[in-house]
């Protein structure tokens, strides 16, 4: 039912969502833990800019990420320079890109959670003789934990039914940048349409299995 | 006064019948290769004539799933001759309504000056990273592409750095951010009146690749519409013909 | 540096609509009361004794350590420090259990423990509990565990923010012993907020009266509430706390004697044993003064007093006058017109009728 290339793309689907989120995690946890507790004059333009991607059309995002990340962009410039050549049509490129993309969807699930735990556990924490950093890994992320959760799997859902941005910037390449978003619009676009409702209604599928767990987990609200 | 009252009322009934024939808009959908020419064709269209064209760009591929679904274009510009004819035999166009618009010619095409050489000699030494073409599934300058690459006996050594772009459009945006180096576009995106506008280009010669015949139909939700028809005429006309051919389409 | 001067605090805190400004000298040992109506800044002193209190700037020095001069830039972090602290509400870790909450602090303690977790356990009464996670806990079970996890850290210096504000009069007085045990039983100083009279006059050896942000007074307890000089806004519930020792019982009558340096009361029955140690507080308006020694009254407790000092009280109508009971401080709260009638002056020897007694116990 499905062609190695269908496999290819999914495959390849899972690994940038997988990769995506991991570095999300760690990326989105230090914004949205300074955006939870920070008094900073800043912080409305950087909740701002994190936010951006909920609203801008994917291409929009896609187009400035083609220009900055090209060699005459200053991204482009910088990786060049490091050696590592150009991001776009490459894997790490779509990854970068599903990384800007995505970034919300994980950094507002853990600021609303580092929000709702407040400063107290802290300084109980601190009474204790924890640090800042030994109260936060024992404190805070354990109770920030449905957040963590939802964070991942908005995260993870969110990159693989990205499309706008990866059409921009992927180029459509096997196996580096053709994912199953992609497969399907080809698919649909050469009148495949069988083979576009097995991968489609996959996607359907899975995304809906994976929200109705998440909005059936107990006791806890997606977005606090 | 009579007679002038009658004359007057005739005239009226004149301007009242030809305003609402100018009052008619068409929803046209234009192969993306073309926008630029359609553009202008549409200006003048409507100046000539009073029709309003609404453009719709894109890959035929997509307008074919869309035309197919129900929408509501009375024409298509397409990029090859294959989807009007399929339009046709499933119905979906009228019969006989069918003509060539423009024969497009294939360019490979760099931002960068000096990057492509007039014999195309820089496909042979592949010191590039990225060659865009557009995806040759669904553009039919992209399966040209194919077909020059595979005459050429390069298209395995360069499918690895080959980057395929939705339509030809992204296929130019791609290049011309520099993001691929060079790459396989239509002439008339990168040509006006005989000359380069930017960078350096190969005209690939007709004997690599078959001419790319660009056909337009009238579809079966233009039947009535007399703007479908007039736009269709007015493409076989002077002043289209000339903006076609400016931008280095050949003419049947 | 002497153990009644341990805790050397200088602070200040400026905020837009409140300031905190102080200069403190706290004794090494006993229950210091930080006592004051809400707004008063006692909870924020308690921060910043903690290093709670990110704007707090000053002096602070413990026991001979530097924990803070903000003029040579020196802040140790809270957690350098070796204190305890309770909040007003528990704030157990909810993801750990009570044994687990108990461990956190204690683990990270590198030093000997001078207390055990299973005397801090029996102290507070949580053995049974240690298993339970906090939310299957009550109210005052949960103060317990958080005045456990604290103390489990062996501090030097324990810091209690209304430990038992949120608690209702039932769950306070389940915690008020196990408090009173802490007090007798550990060694080191502990700053208690509170605004609650009875609580303090429980639990305090020292009291530190605060005001908008100011020391009102400070001192010890007793002396400190028996001192006439304090801001109208504590002579409502002016009063004297006296600690006595259980004398006698009368079964026929159902009373027990309580004898204090210079005097004794009787009160209704006590289950006390004779000889053991209780508090209980004598208000100003509580006290009336005659001449001579009343007799055919139903007041039962007439103490030979002699008049130290008169002034004035929260209304123009009435005067407070401070008694020495031989060595034992008592206020008495009376009208301006018995003040005259009566000529009271320093050093006049009179009787003082105690309407009622309130026990803290």
């Amino acid at each position: 039912m499905l062609s190695a290339v269908d496999l290819a793309a999914i495959w390849l689907t899972i690994k940038l969502a997988t990769i995506t989120t991991a570095i999300l995690l760690i990326v989105g946890t230090p914004i949205a833990w300074w955006l939870a507790r920070t008094r900073s004059r800043f912080k409305g333009l950087i909740g701002a800019i994190v936010a951006l991607p909920l609203v801008l059309p994917p291409t929009v995002l896609g187009f400035y990420l083609l220009i900055t990340l090209g060699p005459h962009g200053p991204v482009g410039q910088f990786t060049q320079w490091l050696g590592i050549g150009l991001l776009p049509f490459t894997f790490a490129g779509l990854v970068v890109a599903s990384v800007f993309y995505s970034l919300p969807f994980v950094v507002q699930p853990l600021q609303l959670a580092f929000e709702a735990i407040g400063p107290r556990p802290l300084e109980v924490a601190a009474t204790l003789r924890a640090g800042p950093w030994n109260s936060f890994f024992t404190v805070v992320i354990p109770l920030a934990k449905p957040g963590f959760i939802t964070a991942a799997i908005l995260g993870f859902t969110h990159t693989i039914g990205e499309f706008g941005v990866v059409l921009m910037i992927g180029g459509n390449i096997p196996e580096k940048t053709r994912v199953v978003s992609v497969q399907i619009y080809d698919h649909v676009e050469a009148l495949e349409y069988a083979e576009a409702h097995v991968l489609a209604g996959g996607l359907l599928l899975f995304s809906f299995l994976v929200l109705l767990a998440l909005y059936s987990r107990k006791g806890t609200r997606v977005w606090q | 006064m009579k007679i002038q009252g009658s004359y007057l009322l005739a005239g009226l009934m004149f301007a009242a019948s030809g305003w609402s024939i100018q009052a008619a808009e068409v929803h046209v959908a234009v192969a993306a290769n073309f926008t630029a020419p359609m553009q202008k064709i549409a200006i003048e269209f409507q100046k000539d004539t009073g029709h309003k064209a609404l453009l719709a760009f894109g890959a035929t591929g997509k307008f074919y799933a869309q035309i197919k679904n129900g929408a509501p274009f009375a024409v298509l510009l397409a990029a090859d001759d294959k989807t009007p004819a399929i339009l046709e035999s499933e119905g979906n166009a009228i019969p006989g309504s069918c003509f060539t618009y423009a024969i497009g010619t294939l360019v490979l095409w760099s931002a960068q000056s000096g990057m492509v050489d007039d014999q195309g000699a820089v496909l042979k030494k592949g010191e590039f990273q990225h060659l865009a073409i557009a995806n040759p599934k669904t553009a039919p300058y992209g399966a040209a592409a194919i077909k020059i690459l595979t005459q050429l006996g390069l298209l395995d050594t360069l499918q690895p750095k080959l980057v395929t772009g939705e339509n030809i459009s992204q296929t130019y945006q791609f290049i011309a951010t520099g993001n691929a180096e060079l790459g396989f576009v239509a002439m008339s995106q990168v040509m006006f009146d005989g000359k380069l506008t930017s960078g350096s280009a190969w005209i690939v010669p007709t004997n690599l690749h078959e001419p790319i015949r660009q056909d337009a139909v009238i579809l079966a939700k233009g039947k009535d519409q007399p703007a479908a028809k007039a736009l269709v005429d007015y493409l076989k006309g002077k002043k289209a013909t000339a903006i076609i051919q400016s931008y280095g389409y050949m003419l049947p | 540096m002497t153990p009644d001067a341990a805790i050397r605090a200088r602070f200040q805190v400026i905020w837009p609509r409140f300031t905190l400004d102080i200069d403190l000298t706290l004794p090494g040992r006993g229950v210091t009361a930080l006592f004051g109506h809400s707004g008063s800044g006692k909870t924020t002193l308690l921060r910043c004794l903690a290093g709670l209190e990110r704007h707090c700037v000053g002096l602070l020095h413990f026991k001979g350590e530097i924990w803070q001069d903000s003029e040579r830039g020196i802040f140790r972090p809270t957690h350098q420090r070796p204190l305890g602290y309770v909040f007003q509400e528990a704030s157990l870790f909810p993801h750990l259990s009570v044994q687990k909450n108990l461990d956190y602090g204690r683990t990270r303690v590198n030093h000997a423990h001078k207390v055990s977790l299973e005397d801090v356990v029996e102290l507070l009464g949580i053995a049974h509990l240690l298993d339970r996670m906090p939310d299957r806990l009550s109210g005052g079970e949960r103060q317990r565990v958080a005045i456990a996890r604290s103390l489990a850290t062996s501090p030097e210096l324990l810091l209690m923010d209304e430990p038992l504000a949120a608690l209702d009069l039932k769950r306070k007085n389940e915690i008020l012993p196990y408090l009173e045990r802490l007090r007798d039983e550990l060694d080191i100083p502990v700053c208690y907020v509170s605004h609650s009279p009875d609580e303090v006059a429980r639990l305090a050896d020292h009291i530190v009266l605060l005001a908008e942000g100011r020391v009102v007074a400070a001192g010890g307890l007793r002396e400190t509430l028996a001192r006439l000089d304090l801001p109208t806004a504590f002579t409502e519930d002016a009063g004297v706390v006296i600690e006595a020792v259980v004398a006698s019982h009368d079964e026929a009558y159902h009373l027990t004697r309580l004898d204090f340096p210079g005097g004794s009361v009787v009160v209704a029955r006590r289950p006390e044993a004779i000889g053991r140690q209780l508090r209980f507080r004598i208000y100003a308006r509580d006290v009336s003064l005659t001449l001579t020694r009343a007799e055919g009254t139903s007041i039962i407790n007439l103490l030979s007093a002699t008049v130290t000092e008169v002034a004035d009280a929260d209304t123009p109508a009435h005067v407070l006058v401070q008694l020495d009971v031989g060595g034992t401080p008592l206020i008495a709260r009376i009208t301006r017109r018995s003040r005259d009638h009566l000529h009271l002056a320093p050093g006049q020897p009179l009787w003082a009728q105690i309407k009622a007694v309130a026990l803290l116990a």
